[in-house]
């Protein structure tokens, strides 16, 4: 049984984070095109239409993978996971349910509109469509984050006939945990979009190619970018008070803290753990740092994952409850310098634009050429921290990850679909870096290439002729 | 009517809306192959779903969150007991979804020829599947008295579900030829009228092959005759008065009526299930029931609130779209988007 449970852990571990490559780019690209639609609709200036068709080349391939993509999330529950589908189907389906009539039919039906009518609606009728995008891509998020933060904090439900039914649906959707994650993964995916601009149009400032029509795309998306990096940041700092006193666990994992830490509390920037002992040295420390992040003040102290085993111990009997420590720990600072990195670039970028200085400053354009990665780190280590955080529960406190797996599904069969999904995303991810590049490189100038050989029906009847 | 009977109908009228509508999309895809006789062809044709396939596949989306909120033992037995077709269904998703976005990104014909090949697989594969899916929920399959299937290959592929998936790739075939028909111009839109004058025959002789192993292989005629020989017999008179509509060449309703018969055949293994989701070939006990499947009352009662207001919505944006996209594709490229 051991070995079904990490093979499924593995599947939704790698389709998960994979999806996640694309979402937040997907929410932060439509943001993006819809404003810069706005300008062109408002201004009337052509420069801003040539940038809309421009960013949404790289929306609507990532669009389409992240769409993809998702369909596995919504199946593999049930294929995989058919224990946990049972206990939880009636209050985590529903949002599922939910976001599928509210946000999916959205955004793939004005999606299809948006790209095919450009010719067919009044311009802001068609503009309209972009934006009701931009608001399904949002929905969809509030939706699957109320699923997964019942997972993380259960909330509005009662224990009956073997599961977890829905009794509350208020509390559903007040969980704590919702709308510290709800906010915190929005700026998270806005700046995915907003580096992405910012780094593609640094590249093309330092080329000195369509100097204006970049520098005006940079300095939208810094704005955004710099905005989305202080709600990071703001929504971060709320994410720890909640973790402190609904998964206090995850937190102290995420501190590497076995003992209760002293008060006022120090936050660990680096440390050398050693779970078998039980014990981490060498910290280097922030003084007074943890407990402002967790009480919003300086003072304050954190209890430690000792204690808090025990008290685990003592609710749910002898077993084993500490989430894995060095994943927490790490992802929580891999995911912090992310964020801080991101807000400094954002920060000092939006100075020179406003001293004038951006274009020359060709070192700072390289860094934010890096800085389009940046966010996606992040991303992923914030999953990772959330999720490995969480353990051993799928549903915290209420049901372990070993006991949600399909009974019925064999490792075998786990194994031959994790190599098909691998493969196949793979090939997805490498064919969207290799259009990327192309498109970046082909620059915002040149139309489309036609297909070298095409025939027409309607003057021939069918058979051919080329013509270019 | 208990909530939970609402839901099982809400979730037919998703998969009957998913059918109808993925049914041409299905269809326009393996046209790619079977009719477009050169890229620009092919364009057009894929271009004739282009603003409306991906909302379609929602239809399936959506049924599946529905299956997994008011049925979480119907969603969980099934999914997790067609494991491998549904890994097969979703890798046949995933390349049909991309290849529309990609297959005109990179001018190299090998390329162009490889997303070719991933629409057409992407679009007959899966009504495949879905005609082996409900034809072996009707037909039943090993379930235990914990819900949980052990169904082996034999439970999945045999002649009844076979019959099952061939007639809904044909069905759909020919529902995307007359979509075809209706949303181009000139020699396309002629020959794929012609198209599916010669496929209707063995697209009937499947539909009464279906229909005939429906009555063998399952027990539902014996336990539904009173509505299900009538609404075949409805089934069979529709198609045979699509014999001379596509004589007349009226396309309206030629596409009309393989919609309805589409329509009936999904709506079809509903009835055949109720009052079951599930039917277990092991032992009648075990055979799993709507009220058995079904979330608490007050769960059903929050999302009935949703989709009545919802679906609505849905569905009148949905009828706008169309109706933005209404008008014949005439092959000119300035107007291609794929």
């Amino acid at each position: 049984m051991m070995e079904e449970v990490l093979l499924a852990r593995i599947q939704f571990a790698s389709t998960t984070l994979f999806h996640f490559i694309f979402v937040p780019l997907s929410i932060g690209l439509a943001l993006i095109i819809a404003i810069m639609q706005t300008m062109y609709v408002v201004k009337k200036d052509e420069i801003y239409l040539k940038m809309t068709k421009f960013w949404s080349v790289f929306f609507l391939i990532n669009f389409a993978i992240g769409v993809v993509t998702g369909i596995i999330q919504e199946f593999q529950f049930g294929m995989n996971w058919s224990a946990y589908s049972r206990f939880v189907g009636d209050i985590f389906g529903a949002p599922l349910a939910v976001e599928a009539l509210l946000a999916f039919f959205l955004e793939s039906t004005f999606i299809g509109i948006w790209i095919f009518g450009w010719n067919k609606l009044p311009k802001k009728l068609h503009l309209a469509c972009i934006w009701l995008v931009s608001i399904g891509t949002v929905m969809s998020a509030f939706w699957i984050l109320a699923a997964n933060s019942f997972m993380q904090n259960p909330t509005g439900y009662v224990l009956q006939n073997g599961r977890a039914e829905m009794n509350d649906v208020v509390a559903l959707l007040t969980n704590e945990k919702l709308w510290v994650a709800f906010p915190h993964t929005i700026f998270g995916s806005f700046a995915t979009g907003a580096f992405f601009v910012v780094g593609v149009s640094a590249w093309y400032l330092i080329k000195k190619r369509n100097v204006d029509f970049f520098k005006k795309s940079l300095a939208i998306s810094l704005v955004i970018g710099m905005l989305s990096g202080l709600g990071i940041a703001f929504t971060g700092h709320s994410q720890a008070q909640y973790l402190m006193h609904a998964q206090p666990m995850k937190m102290a994992a995420a501190e590497a803290l076995w003992e209760d830490s002293g008060d006022p509390a120090a936050w660990t920037l680096l440390a050398k753990i050693d779970v078998e002992n039980r014990e981490t040295t060498k910290r280097i420390d922030i003084p007074y740092m943890l407990s402002y992040l967790t009480y919003s003040e300086f003072k304050g102290k954190v209890q430690g994952m000792n204690a808090l085993e025990q008290q685990m111990i003592d609710k749910h009997g002898e077993g084993e409850y500490l989430p894995p420590v060095k994943t927490t720990f790490w992802s929580f600072r891999i995911m912090v310098v992310t964020g801080g990195t991101l807000l400094g670039l954002g920060a000092l970028g939006l100075f020179l634009m406003f001293r004038k200085k951006i274009v020359e400053s060709v070192w700072f354009l390289r860094l934010l050429i890096v800085g389009i990665f940046l966010p996606f780190i992040g991303n992923s280590f914030g999953w990772i921290m959330s999720e490995m955080g969480r353990q051993p529960w799928v549903v915290n406190g209420l049901m372990k990850t070993a006991d949600g797996i399909s009974p019925n599904v064999s490792a075998g069969q786990i194994l031959f679909s994790l190599i098909s999904f691998s493969t196949i995303y793979t090939i997805l991810g490498i064919i969207m870096v290799i259009l990327f590049v192309k498109f970046i490189q082909r620059g915002p100038d040149e139309q489309p290439e036609e297909d070298v050989s095409a025939t027409d029906p309607f003057e021939t009847g069918g058979a051919g002729h080329a013509i270019k | 009517m208990p909530l939970s009977d609402i839901w099982f109908v809400l979730i037919a009228v998703l998969f009957i809306g998913f059918i109808f509508l993925e049914g041409f999309d299905f269809g326009v895809g393996m046209s790619t192959k079977f009719l477009a006789r050169n890229d620009l062809e092919k364009r057009v044709v894929m271009n004739t779903i282009g603003p409306v396939w991906d909302a379609n596949e929602v239809w399936l989306i959506t049924a599946g969150g529905a299956m997994f909120a008011a049925f979480p033992h119907w969603y969980a037995t099934a999914f997790s007991g067609f494991y491998l077709p549904f890994v097969v269904l979703l890798l046949a998703f995933i390349i049909r979804g991309v290849a529309f976005e990609f297959r005109n990104k990179v001018d190299s014909k090998a390329w162009v020829k490889t997303w070719d090949w991933a629409v057409f697989i992407g679009s007959i594969l899966p009504p495949f599947l879905f005609g082996v899916f409900f034809t072996s929920l009707i037909r039943g399959l090993p379930i235990d008295g914990d819900m949980n299937m052990y169904a082996g290959f034999t439970d999945f592929v045999n002649v009844y579900t076979v019959i099952g998936g061939v007639t809904f790739v044909l069905l759909s075939y020919l529902h995307g030829l007359l979509f075809i028909g209706l949303k181009t111009v000139g020699d396309l839109r002629e020959r794929a009228n012609t198209v599916a004058r010669k496929v209707y025959a063995l697209t009937g002789l499947f539909l009464v092959l279906f229909m005939i192993f429906t009555y063998l292989d399952t027990d539902a005629i014996t336990d539904h005759g009173a509505i299900l020989i009538p609404l075949y017999s409805l089934a069979i008179v529709l198609y045979g008065l699509l014999f001379f509509f596509l004589k007349m060449k009226r396309e309206g309703l030629s596409f009309t009526m393989t919609g309805l018969v589409l329509i009936i055949i999904m709506a079809s293994f509903f009835i055949a299930l109720f009052p079951n989701v599930m039917i277990s070939s092991t032992d009648p006990a075990f055979n799993m029931s709507i009220a058995d499947a079904a979330s608490g009352d007050y769960s059903l009662k929050i999302m009935t609130f949703v989709a009545f207001t919802m679906v609505p919505i849905v569905l009148a944006y949905t009828i706008w779209s169309y109706y933005v996209f209404r008008k014949r594709l005439t092959g000119d490229k300035e107007h291609l988007e794929y």
